[in-house]
This record gives C-alpha cells, structure tokens and sequence, in this order.
C-alpha cells in the first residue's frame, strides 16, 4: 500500500514535469508545425540563469521570474529570427519538410556548445528552494518531498493560467484558429505571424518553468535537460501533439508508467518502456489519446 | 462608381499562367458572378484579390486604393472578406468561436455582438448550434457559418468561392436567396465565384465568364445567360 | 546528369581505394585511424541518405540500427565464433531485420510521429544492455577483426588494418548502393520522395517502397555499426543519441540527395573537430572552449546549410549546373 501509493506520487511528479514540456512542444507544433528540439536548449538557458540568482541572492522565486522572462524572450527571438528566415528560404526540395527539425537540431547545438563555453560541461547542483526529505506517513516514510509537492502544485497552477488564457480570452482564440486554420485564420482578420510568435513566447515560458522545476531533483549540465526533452516529446506524441490537454495527458501517463517500471521492475528497463508504452499508444490510438477531431477542439 | 477595378491581371503557378491580362469593373453594391469551368483561374482570382495569392503584373484597387500585394488580414480591415473554397470554417472551434473571430481584429465587443447576432438573423439554423463543434455541422450549415464569419468582420466587399460546392439543390437556394437578401440590404458589392452557372447568373447583375485563364465575355447577367454562343460554349445547356 | 556506366564506376571505385590505401600507407598512425572513421561513417550517412534523401522518411535514431549491427555482430563472434566476414553479415541481417519491423510501424507514422518513435527507440535502446547479461553490461562486448596476417609484415599495425577492412567494405557497400539507387528502386523511391500520391497512381505500391528502404537501410547502418564497433568498442557508450544526430548532421551537410556526397559529410565531421582544436589553441586554451568549440561550429554550419541550401552543396552545385546549360 505505502509502495502503490509512493509510486503514484512520484508518477505524478514525473508526469507534471513531463507535461510542462510536452506543453511547451505543442504549442510550438500548433503555431508552426515544427517539432522544436531547441525546447531542451532554451529551458537549459533559463536553467543555468535561475542558478546563477539562486546562487548569488537565494531567492528561489527570483530566479523563476527571471527564467520565466529570458524563457519568453528566447522563444519569441528563435521564431522571429531563425523560423521565419527558415520559411523564407526553404520552400521545396527533399528537405523542405524536414528542414525545420534539422534547423532546430542545430540550434540546440549552438546553444548547448555556448553554455558549455560559458558555464563549463561539469555538474552544477541547483539547491531546492524546499526540503526533499521524504514525507512520514503514520511512522512510514514515503518516497515524497516537499519538493515533489511543490513540482506538482506549481504544474497545476501553471495549468490553470494557460487554460484560461486559450479558453477564456481572445488571445487564446485567436491562438487557436491561427494553430488549427491558418489560412482563415488571415482571412478572418487575425495578424497570424505576432500570434506564431506569441506561441512559441508561450512555449518558452512552460519550458523555462519546467527546468528549474526538475533541475533541483537531480544535476545541472549543458546536457542535462535532454532527457527531460525526449520524455516531452513522446508525451506530446501520446497525447496527440495538437492538443493541450493531451500533452498533460500523455505526461502523467508516460510518469505513472515510469514510475511504476522505476518501482517494480528495474532502472535498467526505464528507457526501453518509454518506447514501448509509446508503441502501444501509437497502435491503440494512431492519432493520441486525444487526437480524433471532437475533443481535439481545446 | 466602379468601386472594384481589375486590369489587365496577370498571375502565375509557377511555370503555369493561371490567369493571363484579366480586366474587369464591379459597381458598388452590385453581384458579379465569376463564371467558369474547373482550372478556368476563378480561384485563382479570388486568391490574388483577397491577398493570399501573389499577381504577376496587372493592377487591381477597390475603391481607388490599391489592393495587390497586400495581407489578407489588412485588407479584411478594408472592408473585403473572402469565403474559401470548401466551407472555410475551423472545425476545431465552436459555431460561436468560428463567427467571434471574424470581429476579433475590431477590438469591439458589443459591436462584434450586434453583428453575431445579424448573422443568427439570416441564418437562423446557426443560432441552434452556437456552442457546437463547428465540426458537427452538415455542409450547408458550414457554408452558412463561413459566410456568417465574414460578415461578422462587417465587409463593403464580399468574396464568395463556390458557395454551392457539394451542397443539395435546395439548400443551395436558401443559400443564393441569402446572398442575395445580402446585397440588397446592406448595399453589399459581391464576386461570387460559380461553376454552377444559372442560378449564379439568375441572382447576379453582372457576369465574367473565364475560361482556361482567360476573359473571355462580361457585362450583365442577364444578357450572358440570353447569348446562345456563350450558352453552348461555356454554360453547358 | 552525365551518369558513369557500372562497369566504369567499378573501376573508379577500385581506383579509388587503391589511392587510399597508398595514401595511408605515407601518413601516421592517427590519421589512419580517422581516415577508418571517414570511411565507416560515410556509409552510415549514406545509410540515412537512403531513407530520408530518397525514399523521404526521418528517423531521428539511426544510430539504434549502428547498435543492433554491432551488437550482432559481436554476439556472432562471441558466442559463435564466427568468422570475421560471417559477423558484419549477421550484422547487416539483424539490422536489416530490426528494419523491416521498425518500417511497417514507419509506413503508419507520418513526419513528427516516426521522428519520436526512433528517437524513443535511440534513447531506449543502449541501457538495454545492462539488462540482459549476455550483452555484457557498460563494459560490453568484445569485438574485434583479428590481427593483421603476419605476410604483411611487422610494419603494418593494427589500425592500418582496420583502415584496410573498412575502406574494403564500405567501398564495396556504396558500390552495391550506387548500382541500386540507379536501379528501378532508386527510381522508384526517388518518385514517392517527389509526390507519393503520383507514385502510387502510376502503380507503385507505396508502402511496401518505404519499408524496403527502411529495410535496407538499416542494414546499411547496421554494418557500419559494426565496423565502428571494431574499431571502438561494442558497448552502450558508443552509441549514444548524439550519434544519431552526428549523422543526420553529416546527411544534411552533405546533401540528403547525392550519396557520393556522403563521404564529403563524413569528412566535415572528422575534420571540424581538428581545425576547431587549432582554433581553441590561437584562442588560449581554455578547456571549456576546447571541449565545445567543434560541437558549435558543426551546429552552426548545420543551421546555414538549413537555411542557405537546404539539399546540400551537392543539390545547389547540380542547379547551378543546370541553370548554366539552360542559358
């Protein structure tokens, strides 16, 4: 009972984390259909300049603010100055539909290799602005910290913020119908190439908010969001990529599956799982679990 | 006054002339139809002047101001909306959202209001179905819905791109009754894009009839649909 | 394009290996062994050209199928005692066979969806050897081609040898890949990259075209997984997911479109890392530009690649070519 119970709360831990990124992917595949593997290389950015407002004042919520800022400036200047000379240029050609990912790829490597020049490629550790001793249950203890505590609240809160500004305002709508109907979107008046940047500002701000949220649960390094990337993705890919409640899906069900491979079965097996909890989704649900048209709507 | 003047338009695919030296007038607040079989250029056409298509050489103004080479969503603050071809509606929205962001760029929500609840006026099956998936829809509704949408954005000039597409007989009626109740209300200057070339021509005041690219008769409605050259050539009866 | 009949590409391949082999006769021991690495690498660039530059398909793991090459190979040799050419077949095999499977999962995917499947299949893949004993833990597997014959004499060292091997197989290889991307599948495939629905009117059946050169070219990946296994080591460690990327880094750096131009891609990849440590040197030395310097300055040509001439020098050189006939 206290093992099933560990298991799910550290599921959920992974989940939220898991699900912030496979957000930030969505919304960038929404605005401009591309897969943006450079998500891992802005949030590490915003990682290493939490940790230095960590370092230097102590002030975890700072530092977050700060993440959060250089997370949205960081998105807004990949798509304008990269995608959209990108689409400039690239209009046909074998690599046209591929260009994007590659340009993407590259750029995660431009920025991996200049924090590695300036931070260095050794471990950092980012102090947890909570404990991470372990919760004790009626004399039990359980694999649960106030840190765990807190990576889950503060998804949720983040949760409610985006869903009530693509639910409720008409920035969200107009972020909507430019993802889904570009084109009509135009023609119904609606300034497409703001709102495409506008999502991957959006996109910044989740991912910024996941790193500094899973960095004090193990180490910082230029490559230490990668992970945490690969994770997102197939959590966007389990719930659909167009759909925002799918990617929060796909998270927590990709971190209960881990967390329950992590638990009964072994360490080793955590990857391999991934691509098998991956395959099956794929076969039960081509499109996500979210993808057939009706619910995909939010 | 020639309020949309098109002349001598030009514009390519690529390699392939989709229309080649167009020229044509539309009165303020008159219906042309746009007639022709497929690959004539009357998407094309609209494209070009709605601002999603780029022209080749040619100019094209409406109400002296020029409109080739812009964006779509500045010359919708001009006052031209285009209905695209197959039910431009976002299924993935509601009836609601899919009206609201024909008004989004006007930053006036009652205004935006008064004119949603114009469009329920004409047509009255959308009222029904306001916080439905736009996809629920049958394909005259969407028809309804796209135009409703872009009436919502309070157009002077109204593109429409065959509107009867796959839709049944009688709905089509409704549908070129509405149109119609359009112009004559609001003093709406209308292109309507066809294939379905009588029932264009019947509701229309003027005509241009296309044809692989090229102009190849215009003036009014009713004198096109009386030429038995044009019958046997290009309306097919 | 002016095209070389097979019987005068076989002569210039055999020119062109008899080049290199004298060529390596003359320089030291480290040249060699990256001129092992050149060759072992064009192949599975070309590996990946197959897939994505002809028959249009992604796969952001590749260097999975290096793994299963490897991997069988060693176990081929380990536990069979197989003879060296017998192990790079069973590598090619094996592979090809992971392939086939992977390819019917591919013909289902479309772009984004078959880019996070062999991207999970990369990341999954390599720990997978710490569960099963018999593949050896983080240590591995040993692998190796055997010391060189003794007629060869004392001079000709172990790394000589494993140049000889590689540029033997992999010239073999891209002759054998040359002829069938000339073939009618070349053709083929070149059809469905250029508008799969034209393709399958004309009769193609298209998605069993996908999953032969999937098929195919894993085996392809697989033997050069194998062949850098020999001359490293066959273990988790060599092959992680940067490998991947390695290699799409060097498809697109070549041209996903020319397979000749894979070895140009091979070569970027092995020379960068030097001029970037000459580069380091004028800058001072610091180990944090040392160690990063050539990953930058690879990502940083991908991305001008990307966007200046996304089909690779080898595409634009082509145009440029044919502009020139046409004026």
């Amino acid at each position: 009972m206290r093992n099933l119970l560990g298991t799910l709360l550290i599921g959920l831990t992974l989940g939220s984390v898991y699900s912030l990124m496979a957000l930030a992917l969505v919304l960038v595949w929404r605005s401009t259909r591309v897969v943006n593997f450079a998500q891992a290389g802005q949030a590490i950015v915003t990682t290493y300049i939490a940790y230095e407002i960590v370092t230097r004042t102590g002030v975890f919520w700072l530092a977050v603010l700060f993440a959060v800022a250089a997370g949205a400036l960081i998105g807004a200047g990949v798509e304008y100055f990269l995608m959209r000379t990108l689409f400039r240029h690239v209009d046909e050609g074998p690599v046209a539909a591929l260009a994007p990912v590659i340009a993407t790829l590259g750029l995660l490597g431009v920025i991996r290799s200049i924090v590695g020049m300036i931070w260095g490629n050794d471990f950092r550790s980012f102090y947890s602005p909570v404990s991470t001793d372990n919760f004790v249950l009626a004399g039990e203890t359980i694999p649960f910290s106030r840190l765990n505590l807190l990576i889950i609240l503060a998804t949720v809160v983040v949760m409610i913020i985006f869903s009530i500004i693509f639910q409720r305002t008409d920035l969200g709508l107009s972020l909507r119908a430019a993802a889904f109907q570009p084109e009509i979107a135009r023609l119904a008046g609606i300034r497409v190439g703001p709102i495409r940047t506008l999502g991957w500002v959006f996109a910044g701000v989740a991912g910024a908010i996941a790193g500094v949220l899973v960095t004090p649960t193990t180490i910082l390094s230029p490559n230490s969001l990668d992970l945490l990337l690969v994770f997102g993705f197939v959590a966007a890919v389990i719930g659909g990529l167009e759909s925002l409640p799918g990617a929060v899906l796909g998270g927590l069900v990709l971190g209960l599956g881990v967390s329950i491979v992590l638990n009964y079965v072994g360490t080793s097996l955590v990857f391999p799982s991934i691509f098998v909890v991956l395959i099956i989704s794929l076969i039960v649900r081509p499109n996500g679990l979210l993808g057939n048209k009706k619910v995909r709507s939010a | 006054m020639s309020s949309l003047v098109v002349s001598n338009l030009t514009v390519s695919h690529g390699a392939i002339r989709a229309l080649r030296d167009i020229s044509f007038e539309v009165q303020e607040g008159e219906l042309t139809a746009i007639i022709g079989a497929n690959g004539a250029g009357k998407t094309t056409l609209l494209r070009t002047l709605s601002g999603l298509k780029d022209a080749e050489s040619g100019t094209a103004t409406w109400r002296d101001r020029n409109i080739l080479g812009k964006r779509p969503e500045d010359l919708v603050r001009r006052g031209i909306s285009h209905v695209s071809e197959g039910k431009s509606v976002i299924p993935e929205l509601t009836v609601r959202e899919n009206l609201v962001i024909g008004g989004l760029w006007r930053r006036d929500k009652s205004g935006t209001e008064r004119a949603i609840k114009e469009a329920v006026e004409l047509f009255p099956r959308l009222g029904e179905r306001m916080s439905q998936s736009a996809n629920t829809l049958s394909g005259g509704e969407r028809q309804m819905l796209a135009i409703g949408r872009a009436l919502v954005s309070r157009p002077r000039l109204l593109l429409l791109d065959e509107p009867s597409l796959g839709l049944a007989p009688l709905i089509i009626e409704q549908i070129f009754a509405a149109i119609k109740n359009l112009q004559k209300s609001m003093n709406l200057t209308v292109v309507l894009v066809e294939q379905n070339a009588n029932s264009a021509l019947e509701i229309a005041d003027t005509g241009v009839i296309l044809n692989l690219g090229e102009l190849v008769a215009s003036g009014n409605a009713g004198e096109l649909l009386e030429d038995p050259a044009l019958k046997s050539a290009y309306l097919g009866y | 394009m002016h095209k070389l009949s097979t019987k005068k590409a076989l002569i210039a391949f055999v020119i062109f290996g008899w080049i290199l082999v004298i060529v390596a006769d003359r320089v030291d021991e480290l040249r060699v062994y990256q001129g092992a690495t050149i060759a072992i690498t064009t192949l599975s660039i070309a590996s990946i050209i197959l897939l994505t530059g002809y028959s249009g398909q992604v796969s952001l793991g590749h260097g999975a199928f290096l793994a299963f090459g490897a991997y069988a190979a060693a176990l081929a040799q380990t536990y069979w005692q197989s003879p060296f050419w017998f192990t790079l077949l069973v590598a090619v095999m094996v592979s090809a066979a992971f392939g086939f499977i992977l390819g019917f999962a591919a013909g289902r995917l479309s772009g984004p969806y078959l880019a996070g499947t062999t991207l999970a299949l990369a990341v999954g893949l390599p720990t997978l050897a710490n569960q099963f004993s018999f593949l050896g833990g983080e240590t591995g597997l040993v692998y190796d081609a055997g010391l060189p014959p003794a007629r060869f004499g004392e001079e000709f060292t172990l790394y000589k040898w494993f140049f000889w091997i590689a540029v033997f197989v992999v010239l073999i290889a891209m002759f054998l890949l040359r002829n069938l991307l000339n073939s009618r599948f070349g053709r083929t495939w070149k059809s469905l990259r250029a508008n799969p629905t034209a393709a399958a009117l004309c009769g193609v059946n298209v998605a069993q075209s996908k999953v032969m050169a999937f098929t195919i070219s894993a085996g392809v990946a697989g033997l050069s997984g194998a062949l850098l296994g020999m001359i490293s080591i066959v273990a988790p460690s060599a092959f992680p997911l940067s490998l991947s990327f390695t290699i799409i880094t060097g498809a697109i750096l070549a041209g996903v479109t020319s397979l000749l131009g894979s070895m140009l891609g091979a070569v970027v990849l092995v020379v960068i890392p030097e001029i970037a440590d000459v580069i380091s040197h004028q800058l001072g030395d610091s180990e944090k530009v040392v160690t990063n310097l050539p990953g930058f300055i690879i990502s940083v040509l991908l991305i001008l690649t990307v966007l200046f001439s996304p089909n690779g020098p080898a595409e634009a050189m082509r145009k440029r070519r044919e502009q020139h006939a046409k004026h």
